[in-house]
């Protein structure tokens, strides 16, 4: 009696941390018009479902798995919601950033004075709801559904600025993850679904034994490629188009949240949908790895030849995203834990890269690498914060990066692949290369002539997650030990 | 008042029949309007009510004047036509609610009660067509409705819409003359015109040369009235044409009502054997179908009329609807049932989102809807919630109607017709976000202060927006009904 | 020979309804003008008419009338002839409405013929297209 109090408990808890950012939203709307209410109020809510979500840790560490019904039913299968390890920390890692991008979204918007302040911040909350609901669904029926609210709640963020580029930008993003999602993904759902009785997330997999050779390999290949989030190569222009967004933006969703929900649900498919021993049978995942492989080489070269500071941060996104993806696709013990743990440690140093370049774009109206020259002396914090989460991505100690780098390359020596190494070497290689000369440039070529003196350190509300941020790169790296403790479960590597 | 019970077969066609010309007598527009709001919302009741009786799988006959079959005509209720009566009298209630009063050039000023009278009558027709167990009465009952249904497309403001009322007339009575061959050979070789009868004896014939006749002739005749590629022509500029409020009520219920005498026909009288293995006419269907998915979807990307690229979208939604039918599984008539209900929801509101922009704009040329999103925000918010339904987003009808048709042709094996569905939906996609872009992000050539149409406009329109979400996320009620009237339509037949 | 003489001469009826059904039809379709339309939509109704009475000729039969007391007489078949009463209606109804809608398009265009109308309406597209280019 006692475990099913604990679970209805839990339950309210997963209620109150997805309908909490839906408040906000409604909130927002009726306090538009006064903007500091509006503000705070977010932040107040932020603080709330952060917190909500924290509460889960404990029981699911404890080996509980919450769950919450969802009324309604979709097509005859009922919507449901469970927290397992991975979603859980998923679920974290968007709603913890939340509060930071929030603070960070009130000094850029002002500083940048955009307009439709209410409607962003509205979407926003919308899309935090959205990717709450990816992280927790329990089935492939109800992260469908969350998966195309987010890219839908995205959309009037992508093209806030209303723009021609902003709307050419938003066509691509919604054509190619609306696309790739109804073509690909919807028609993987519903295969699994003609093949299974159930579509529930189940541990170890529902689809071993009932689905074999070529078409398998189709069905994987259908799903990689159904969630355009995970932005593989051909289908990751959207990732670049969509920095057209406000930094904000970029930095939380398309740095975190959007494209982390792609990946996530990439590698929540192959744990719980084939199960990691289903998919080392017999090479399935090879040619998922190749392309996984092929994106992480070809992002980070193409990411070296750019000077505008976001695409190149977007290239790099994309290059890092396949990490998770070649994670998945190793379909060892030691390379999911390095992809789970890659989805928090990614996040962390490349929201810090957004909003550095943020900063430097509200303070000193900068926006290509090449024009950084010297800015590193004015705005010394900044800076240092870009190079320690450049460090981080890098994957050097003592920063968090270095652990989920650590655990791919111990899983692609598992999983006897050592040219998937050799990738992961080189494009570490390839990344100092396109985020040292940032730092090197900002800090030791001279300033300019003509550079205004006005041009110093950002507004504190963007300084200040700047540093949590980066901060939060270095202490990961030590406490990544009770990430992997409450990952390890999902990973099948014990208690 | 259980005698009244009994007789609710009759009075669903009844009430309205008789209350079609009393509008036209009465006239008075503050009479006419409650009084049609109350008929309509009375056969709604009936038609709920009908199906309340029959989901347990027991069938209502009716007999006329006590003649039992052969020899009268019998109405006739299984679950799937109390399905469709309640989708048409559905709508009907909501459309008709929207009164002419404030909506002005909605309907044609000075000419309400014609338009009730009209609209009353059409809904008569349609309601008649689908209760009727008598082969000859399913023709009467079709004329009725169209007649009534070129008399209020000739009602729109355009002098065009009069051609277009005048070419659905033509098309249509070829239609319904090509039915009634049909219906000619059907009692040549049979005898007999109660649909029960006729389908049992024709099971006896086999497929003789007059039951093939028949069936052809049949066939032509509903492929008309249901706008089946390449029988399309005419629906384009009727819907476009007519007034809004016409284009919502007929794009709601008039295609199908004759989807439901395709199902009829193939399954209940000639029998699935015949029409299926015999005669094999998911060979000629099924590619028809699939050409109308794209043809439709590609033509609506490149309209410039809201509501002419609506009814192209109509044509191509119609062919999902004929492609469920041609797998003749139990499955795949169960998914052209789910999307006869999702799709009247949402084409409903997006034939009434257009009328809301007339009422304003006096048009629904794209070009007058340039930044009305922020001009009618609420009005567009719907639009834009029932074209994401028209999508097939989760979490709105599209996508149930989506995964019931794509699971039917998973069922029989047809990957390759599961992706070209798919990819179909991608273009109506294109063609709403079209509209979103126009709406929400290009700049209107005269500035306009935010006004949203009258509530008597507006609340309509969201109820059918609302539903489209609605029963979208609670979807067992229609999916549940559908898979019970396609279950009856298989294991019992008639 | 004499065999499908015979055929056609005793199916004589069911010729002339395929003749004035195919005339009718041709007539609805290949006509300019509206007026002629209609007029052969009617004759492709008529045609209809004329194949139910056929069906409904029983050889040798005559006017269902029950005669008491006799049970020896042949009756035609009395249905067919009851429900054309029907579509007669129906096709009178249709014509009216048709010729109703011809006045109004009369009125509107000053014109019944279907050229000149759709003539009329692409010179009124490209009318609109020019003045929104011009603006």
């Amino acid at each position: 009696m006692d475990i099913e109090m604990g679970l209805d408990a839990h339950a309210t808890i997963i209620f109150w941390s997805m309908i909490l950012p839906l408040i906000g939203a409604v909130g927002v709307v009726a306090l538009g018009r006064w903007p500091n209410l509006r503000d705070s109020w977010t932040i107040v809510v932020g603080i709330s479902t952060f917190t909500c979500v924290t509460r889960l840790i404990e029981p699911v560490m404890a080996g509980a798995r919450p769950s919450l019904a969802l009324p309604g039913n979709m097509a005859g299968l009922g919507l449901a919601l469970e927290v397992e390890p991975l979603g859980l920390l998923f679920g974290l890692v968007a709603s913890g950033l939340w509060i930071l991008t929030s603070l960070y979204g009130f000094g850029y918007m002002r500083g940048h004075e955009e307009v439709n302040q209410t409607r962003f911040f509205t979407c926003f909350a919308l899309a935090i709801s959205a990717a709450l609901g990816i992280a927790f669904a329990g089935d492939l029926i109800t992260l469908f559904l969350f998966y195309e609210l987010l890219t839908f709640s995205t959309f009037p963020l992508v093209t806030h600025a209303g723009t021609e580029a902003a709307i050419r930008a938003g066509r691509l993003y919604l054509g190619i993850l609306v696309s790739t999602s109804v073509l690909f993904l919807l028609l993987a759902i519903l295969w699994t679904a003609n093949l299974s009785d159930t579509l529930r997330f189940t541990p170890g997999g529902i689809l071993d034994g009932k689905i074999a050779g070529a078409s398998a390999g189709l069905l994987l290949l259908l799903f990689s490629y159904g969630v355009g989030k995970a932005a593989l190569m051909p289908f990751h222009r959207w990732l670049p188009a969509a920095m057209v967004a406000p930094t904000p933006v970029s930095a939380l969703l398309h740095a975190v949240a959007v494209v982390k929900a792609g990946v996530f649900t990439v590698l929540k498919i192959s744990i719980y949908i084939f199960g990691i021993d289903f998919l080392a049978k017999d090479g399935l995942s090879d040619i998922l790895m190749g392309i996984a492989a092929i994106t992480i080489l070809a992002a980070s070269i193409r990411a070296l030849s750019l000077d505008n500071l976001k695409a190149r941060l977007a290239y790099s996104t994309i290059s890092q995203l396949s990490y998770i993806v070649l994670g998945a696709a190793l379909a060892n013990s030691a390379a999911a834990m390095g992809a789970g743990l890659h989805i928090l440690m990614h996040a962390l140093g490349k929201i810090t890269l957004f909003f550095v370049a943020g900063a430097v774009m509200v303070v000193a109206h900068k926006t290509e690498v090449s024009q950084l020259d010297g800015l590193g002396r004015r705005m010394p914090i900044t800076f240092g914060a870009f190079c320690i989460a450049s460090f981080s991505i890098i994957g050097l100690p003592p920063f968090g990066g270095a652990w989920s780098k650590w655990y791919l390359v111990t899983g692609a020596f598992d999983a006897d692949q050592p040219w998937m190494v050799v990738v992961f070497m080189l494009s570490s290689l390839l990344s100092i290369a396109y985020l040292m000369p940032i730092v090197v440039r900002a800090f030791f070529r001279p300033l300019p002539e003509g550079v205004p003196d006005g041009i110093n350190e950002a507004p504190l509300l963007i300084l200040l997650p700047i540093c949590a941020t980066a901060l939060g790169c270095f202490v990961i790296f030590f406490y990544a030990d009770s990430v992997y403790r409450l990952l390890a479960p999902a990973m099948g590597l014990g208690g | 008042m259980s005698d009244l019970a009994s007789h609710l077969p009759v009075l669903q066609v009844l009430i309205p029949l008789l209350a079609a010309p009393l509008c036209f007598l009465l006239r008075k527009e503050a009479i006419v309007l409650p009084f049609t709001i109350a008929v309509s919302f009375a056969c709604f009741a009936i038609s709920m009510n009908l199906l309340s009786q029959v989901l347990g799988g027991d069938i209502l006959v009716y007999e006329f004047g006590g003649w039992s079959r052969p020899y009268g005509i019998e109405y006739r209720v299984d679950i799937l036509n109390a399905f469709v009566l309640v989708v048409v009298s559905g709508i009907a209630a909501v459309v008709f609610a929207v009164g002419p009063g404030q909506a002005r050039r909605v309907i044609p000023e000075g000419r309400e009660y014609l338009f009730y009278s009209a609209a009353l009558l059409c809904l008569t027709g349609l309601l008649g067509v689908t209760i009727t167990g008598d082969v000859f009465n399913i023709f009467v009952f079709l004329e009725i409705s169209s007649l009534s249904s070129y008399i209020l497309i000739a009602l729109g403001l355009n002098r065009r819409a009069l051609m277009a009322a005048f070419s659905y007339l033509i098309m249509g009575t070829i239609g319904a003359t090509f039915l009634l061959i049909g219906i000619g050979f059907m009692y040549q070789a049979t005898g007999t015109l109660n649909m029960v009868d006729m389908a049992h004896r024709i099971q006896v014939l086999g497929p003789t040369k007059g039951v093939l006749v028949a069936l052809a002739f049949v066939m032509v005749g509903i492929s008309i009235k249901l706008a089946v590629f390449p029988l399309h022509h005419w629906l384009p500029n009727a819907y476009s044409y007519a007034p809004p409020l016409v284009s919502a009520f007929l794009a709601s219920t008039a295609t199908k009502v004759a989807y439901y005498l395709l199902i009829r026909f193939t399954f209940g009288l000639f029998g699935a054997a015949l029409v299926f293995e015999t005669v094999g006419i998911d060979r000629l269907l099924l590619p028809l179908s699939i050409i109308a998915m794209f043809v439709g979807s590609i033509a609506a990307i490149y309209q410039t009329e809201f509501k002419r690229l609506l009814a192209y979208s109509s044509i191509a939604q119609i062919g999902y609807m004929t492609l469920g039918l041609s797998f003749a599984t139990q499955a795949g008539v169960s998914a052209g049932l789910i999307h006869v209900f999702n799709h009247a929801l949402m084409k409903g509101a997006l034939f009434l989102v257009a009328a809301c922009v007339t009422w304003r704009m006096g048009g629904t040329n794209l070009d007058v809807m340039k930044g009305l999103g922020q001009r009618m925000p609420f009005t567009m918010a719907a639009m834009v919630v029932a074209g994401l339904a028209l999508v097939g987003v989760p979490g709105t009808v599209g996508f149930v109607s989506k995964w019931a048709l794509v699971s039917a042709a998973l069922e029989v094996d047809a990957l390759w017709i599961a992706f070209l569905i798919m990819a179909s939906s991608i273009l109506a996609l294109v063609y709403v976000w079209k509209v979103v872009e126009i709406a929400y992000f290009q700049t209107p050539e005269v500035e306009l202060e935010r006004r949203e149409p009258p509530l008597r406009l507006l609340i309509p329109t969201w109820i059918l927006a609302g539903a489209a979400i609605y029963f979208g996320i609670f979807s067992s009620y229609a999916v549940d009904v559908a898979e019970l009237a396609a279950q009856q339509v298989f294991m019992v037949g008639l | 020979m004499t065999s499908l003489a015979n055929q056609i001469l005793s199916h004589w009826n069911y010729l002339a309804v395929i003749t004035l059904m195919m005339i009718g039809l041709y007539i609805a379709i290949s006509r300019g003008n509206l007026v002629k339309k209609v007029m052969g939509m009617s004759v492709f109704q008529t045609s209809v008419i004329l194949l139910y009475v056929s069906m409904a000729k029983v050889t040798g039969g005559t006017a269902p009338i029950l005669i008491e007391g006799r049970d020896d007489i042949i009756y035609s078949n009395p249905l067919p002839h009851v429900l054309m009463l029907t579509a007669i209606v129906v096709g009178v109804a249709t014509t009216a409405l048709g010729l109703a809608l011809i006045v109004r398009i009369n009125e509107a265009y000053g014109t019944v013929e279907e050229d000149e109308i759709v003539a009329m309406d692409r010179a009124e597209d490209e009318r609109d297209l020019r003045s929104e280019d011009a603006s």
